[in-house]
């Protein structure tokens, strides 16, 4: 029999057709929308004349232009709540469940899918945001989609796409304790550069990754496009059904009993073939922090800011650390910073709350510091309450935002001011991408938590 | 969107030598709460082209008129981070009908192809003396000629070969779009829900 990776398998699975000397035609079983990269699809299918072909199979959400404050009232900002009003009037037109503002299931596209059963193990799941990787964690292909692609799945719950190539990465070994899954993928993200991965699907595979919770997993899977990669995926295992069970017991989605013989059959055969092989060792993994203006440019947190090479790279590296107001061979640890942000759909999940708060606890928020704590969903909020996290961040000078995408793009009023810096735990450090002039190091929820308290870029280890 | 067509360009170049221009750069996410496609020209690298004043910024490259055309040149990774297709419509609403550069980032890649934006992937020494070509001569003229997949530079007498996956090359050369086709094989996707194992 032919070996086949698990990506190979789920690929094959979803192949209604293979054109000849052109892209395959994939079936896709689970369509994820929001607000921004959906009116100008549904606009074209009016222009067609044609309706959405299985609006069972889509789902939709309000998350990244939402405020983070006061959201029984209407959305202030006019075109932002024109566009979440769009939203609701497109579902309601075609038939596709909307979970808006004020249900108790809204929150981020990425930490919704996942919390309530829809993303399962074997799918394939798209969405008009880059970030979709994030499914991946539970062995599905998931892959961020433009608004042209958003139409075709609306149009024939089917896209054209050419097989990637197969990538995978193994992380030997345990880490240490206060390295977390974002650190794990900032290092392989600034071993492989911001394009390494371009082309590429990656399968992240080994003991640190098979040791992480279904939220690290998560938060490894989402980055992926940070390194260019199509998608990530990981294996599904007893981590991944139990997650699933859990959601079972709760009142969710029921596993039926081939589903489960399905899920079994998901995972890469021993012997098939990767078009690139990479390997790590989890014990040179540091808590590591950003330094530059794209993820690719990290370093351990105590590390020093490397300088440039000689491959006429030289003045887009320096014109990055110029933003920064950063230069080579500078250390960052000790550097004083402005702002705090925990949240994002890399690290907006209950166990990044649960890990922030191991931090603070008992202790102080920096007075020089304004944090911006913002759960990832109305579940994840909630639980927050539930568990009591509330009392532990209040007692600390934290207060707990209500969810949203909020600073992580900073399109709605969550805006990092020109010149700040602020230590975040999103997904990207682009020039300006939690406002104009904004300065974003990225790091963990535990590397933020301390550096909250210290009002300084900080080592997590001292505070564990 | 329909299906856009796309055979010869002829048209000088706008330089923009700096690498992984994420789409955050090409359009920053406030501009984003539009529920067209049209009119995010004026927007197109705001943060570079215009300073906190809304002046235009001298140095950048959009504001200087020695360089104009509808052709920019980019550095390596040209389109990387977000999904946005705002970052493509707000390219072609400003007027660019191609962009070339040595490594295209792939969502922006489909993208671009998606809307009759040509991505002209040369390799990077080529785009280097391309560079250097477009300083020392602005208003020289390239010509991309998709059918012979060839980027011509008549100042020097050189063509440089480009690939681009066939379908879309056609799909390009004769204005059709993959949703035309994909509502051809409604009964093929029908056929195939039926035997599919996951509910």
């Amino acid at each position: 029999m032919v070996k086949k990776t698990l990506f190979d398998k789920i690929w094959d699975a979803h192949l209604v057709q293979s054109i000849d000397g052109g892209p395959d035609v994939l079936y896709i079983d689970m369509h994820y929308i929001h607000e921004v990269t959906s009116p100008q699809a549904f606009n074209s299918l009016r222009e067609r004349g044609i309706g959405v072909f299985r609006p069972e199979r889509t789902l939709a959400t309000a998350d990244h232009n939402i405020p983070t404050k006061d959201q029984h009232l209407p959305i202030k900002d006019q075109t932002s709540r024109k566009q979440v009003d769009t939203l609701a009037e497109n579902c309601r037109a075609f038939g596709i469940e909307f979970f808006g503002m004020q249900h108790p299931n809204n929150g981020i596209v990425h930490i919704i899918g996942p919390e309530l059963g829809y993303t399962r193990p074997g799918m394939t799941i798209v969405c008009g945001d880059s970030h979709t990787s994030t499914h991946g964690a539970f062995g599905a292909i998931a892959f961020g989609i433009g608004t042209s692609e958003v139409e075709m799945v609306l149009a024939s719950q089917c896209i054209l796409q050419y097989r990637p190539r197969r990538m995978r990465i193994t992380v030997n070994g345990k880490t240490g304790k206060a390295v977390t899954a974002k650190d794990i993928i900032l290092y392989i993200i600034s071993r492989l550069s911001s394009g390494g991965a371009t082309g590429y699907f990656v399968e992240y595979a080994g003991e640190a990754i098979e040791n992480l919770s279904m939220e690290g997993r998560m938060t490894i899977c989402n980055m992926s496009i940070e390194m260019g990669a199509r998608g990530g995926l990981i294996a599904p295992d007893d981590v991944t059904f139990r997650y699933l069970e859990d959601i079972e017991k709760s009142g969710g989605r029921k596993i039926t009993t081939a589903e489960r013989e399905f899920w079994k059959t998901l995972h890469t055969d021993t012997g098939a073939r990767f078009d690139r092989e990479v390997k790590f060792d989890a014990a040179d993994i540091r808590p590591m922090i950003t330094y530059g203006t794209n993820p690719g440019m990290a370093m351990p947190v105590d590390g020093t800011i490397p300088e440039p090479g000689n491959d006429g790279n030289r003045d887009s590296y320096m014109k990055s650390l110029s933003y920064m107001g950063f230069k080579p061979g500078m250390k960052l640890e000790g550097h004083k910073i402005d702002y705090v942000f925990l949240g994002s759909c890399t690290n907006g999940r209950i166990e990044d709350f649960r890990a922030f708060a191991s931090v603070i606890k008992g202790r102080k928020k920096s007075p020089e510091v304004t944090a911006l704590i913002v759960p990832g969903s109305k579940r994840v909020e909630k639980q927050i309450y539930d568990e009591g996290l509330d009392s532990i961040f209040t007692e600390a000078g934290f207060e707990i935002r209500q969810p949203g995408c909020s600073s992580c793009l900073a399109m709605n009023e969550d805006k990092i001011p020109a010149g700040k810096y602020a230590v975040s735990t999103s997904n990207r450090n682009f020039e300006g991408r939690q406002g104009p002039g904004s300065r974003t190091i990225l790091a963990s929820p535990l590397t933020a938590a301390a550096c909250a308290i210290t009002g300084k870029i900080t080592n997590p280890e001292e505070f564990l | 969107m329909p299906g856009v067509k796309f055979t010869v360009l002829e048209s000088r170049c706008v330089p923009l030598p700096v690498e992984n221009i994420d789409t955050d750069q090409i359009i920053p996410a406030r501009y984003l709460t539009t529920t067209s496609r049209k009119g995010l020209g004026k927007h197109l690298f705001h943060d570079w082209r215009y300073d906190k004043n809304g002046e235009p910024v001298k140095e950048f490259v959009l504001n200087n008129p020695v360089y104009s055309g509808s052709i920019l040149v980019a550095g390596k990774n040209f389109g990387c981070g977000s999904s946005r297709e705002h970052a493509v419509w707000a390219l072609y609403d400003y007027g660019f009908r191609a962009v070339i550069s040595s490594f295209f980032a792939d969502i922006f890649k489909n993208n671009a192809l998606n809307n009759g934006l040509l991505p002209v992937m040369i390799p990077e020494e080529n785009l280097r003396n391309l560079f250097m070509l477009i300083q020392q001569h602005p208003d020289m003229k390239v010509i991309i000629d998709l059918g012979h997949q060839l980027l011509e530079i008549p100042k020097t007498g050189k063509a440089i070969r480009f690939d681009i996956n066939p379908w879309k090359k056609e799909c390009l050369l004769n204005g059709m779009d993959d949703i035309d086709y994909l509502l051809t094989m409604k009964e093929k996707i029908e056929e195939f829900e039926k035997k599919h194992i996951i509910p």
